[in-house]
């Protein structure tokens, strides 16, 4: 169907998204890799000139940018393997809770990973398990989001299962407890082992050294604001 | 087939405005129920517990919360005067923009009417930066979706309905006749037509709520200091 290239960086959890959904529907695509986001590339600049970030799709030329808004482009553009429900009501909360994840809850965990120990933290830690929670409801009865088949809330979801316990590891905390989470952390491990999803995750070391970073410089900010 | 769609609404939200013009433009029967947010209701609560905000549409009995979320269900149920563009890629510029309205636009102008002194300077700068891309996105058109009113032109209509509001709240203009003249016919277009018309909140009721909301954020402002 024309050329497909990915603007993306290997660790971004919004840029795996969009590789899962590439290959799920069997769609050939160029990864370009966006080496250093401190030092951005002219092409990511050209194509992404409101918020120069990862991911962006170019697809015959055309930029497509926001990892949710890419993978509804992905959807409508190449019709195998549907992601989205067949019903509208379906859809919708599909895309609410699409919304929620992107939104609340990743920004939940980074937020209670990257503050140091005290109650700051402590809040954080309740605030994003209160979202967890949330998901914890939505997976009842179902292997995965998308029922017997993985579908767009899995994907949008799938940050879960390896970025969150890296998060975790590096920010010093427990988030998806097994004994508050069952459900959620069987989801987890079953989506991780498809091996589809295995194949584009990046790397534990390379992530931790990627969030460790970021963790460090955040703190030291906090710090400096003293 | 008998339909029953219900809208839970608070009466000056920009969010269920949207929702509000959708509904009309389709001609799509509803009954609106209005919220007093400060006292949110049992039935409210019950269908969306996450948020526990307006608007949240409930149809046949079935709630869905997020008005932007909501725009594509009713486009996507209600097939008649579609609100959409057909072309996959306009669609997703179209989402990108609705985004970028509440995501960035929205705080960024927000803070134009909140913070004060340097502050405000540069929340000026930063709101002035973000319209320009509005202006960019009219050139040659009507409205944000082309001829007719659709759904950009929805998700922007807080632009139309409460930026005024603001400006006359602080004696300040942000949207500037030199700077922003496309923009400017839009948001007279945009008033202009019948049915966004009829759903127009009264201004002076506009005027008073938000005056208070906006005193209540800038002396929140001015204490952190």
């Amino acid at each position: 169907m024309g050329e497909v290239k990915l603007i993306a960086t290997t660790q971004s959890l919004f840029c795996t998204r969009v590789e899962w959904a590439l290959k799920l529907k069997g769609v050939e695509y160029e990864f370009i890799e966006e080496e250093d986001l401190r030092n951005k590339s002219p092409l990511l600049l050209k194509y992404n000139p409101v918020h120069k970030k990862v991911p962006l799709l170019l697809h015959h030329g055309k930029p497509i940018a926001e990892s949710l808004v890419i993978l509804e482009y992905i959807e409508e553009t190449w019709k195998e393997n549907p992601l989205l429900p067949q019903d509208p009501y379906e859809r919708a909360l599909a895309r609410f809770w699409a919304q929620f994840l992107g939104d609340k809850c990743v920004f939940g965990a980074w937020e209670a990973a990257h503050k140091a120990e005290g109650e700051e933290k402590t809040k954080a830690i309740e605030s994003a398990q209160e979202s967890l929670a949330f998901l914890e409801k939505q997976i009842a009865g179902k292997k995965y989001f998308g029922g017997e088949e993985i579908g767009f809330l899995d994907i949008v979801a799938g940050w879960i299962p390896h970025w969150l316990s890296v998060m975790e590891e590096v920010g010093g905390m427990k988030l998806l407890e097994a004994e508050k989470f069952p459900l959620l952390h069987e989801w987890a491990h079953n989506f991780i082992q498809i091996p589809l999803i295995r194949e584009c995750i990046p790397p534990r070391e390379k992530l931790l050294d990627y969030f460790n970073a970021s963790i460090s410089y955040m703190r030291s900010l906090a710090t400096n604001k003293q | 087939m008998a339909e029953e769609v219900k809208l839970f609404r608070n009466w000056a939200g920009p969010f269920a405005l949207r929702v509000v013009w959708a509904l009309q433009l389709k001609g799509v029967p509803y009954d609106t129920i209005y919220e007093d947010l400060s006292e949110k209701s049992s039935l409210l609560l019950h269908y969306n517990p996450i948020h526990k905000k307006v608007p949240v549409l409930v149809h046949n009995g079935k709630p869905l919360a997020e008005s932007l979320v909501i725009l594509e269900y009713i486009e996507e149920t209600w097939k008649q005067t579609p609100l959409f563009p057909e072309d996959p890629y306009e669609r997703s510029t179209a989402r990108f923009w609705a985004r970028f309205g509440d995501d960035q636009l929205m705080p960024s102008v927000f803070n134009v009417f909140i913070k004060q002194g340097k502050e405000q300077e540069e929340a000026i700068a930063r709101a002035q930066g973000d319209l320009k891309y509005l202006e960019e996105e009219l050139r040659g058109k009507k409205f944000f979706s082309g001829e007719k009113i659709g759904f950009l032109d929805l998700a922007f209509g807080w632009v139309a309905n409460l930026v005024s509001v603001f400006e006359e709240i602080q004696g300040l203009t942000l949207i500037e006749h030199e700077k922003y003249p496309l923009l400017l016919a839009w948001i007279q277009n945009f008033i202009d037509a019948p049915i966004i018309k009829e759903s127009w909140p009264p201004r002076d009721k506009l005027i008073t709520k938000y005056r208070a909301r906006i005193e209540f954020y800038s002396s929140k402002e001015a204490a952190k200091k």
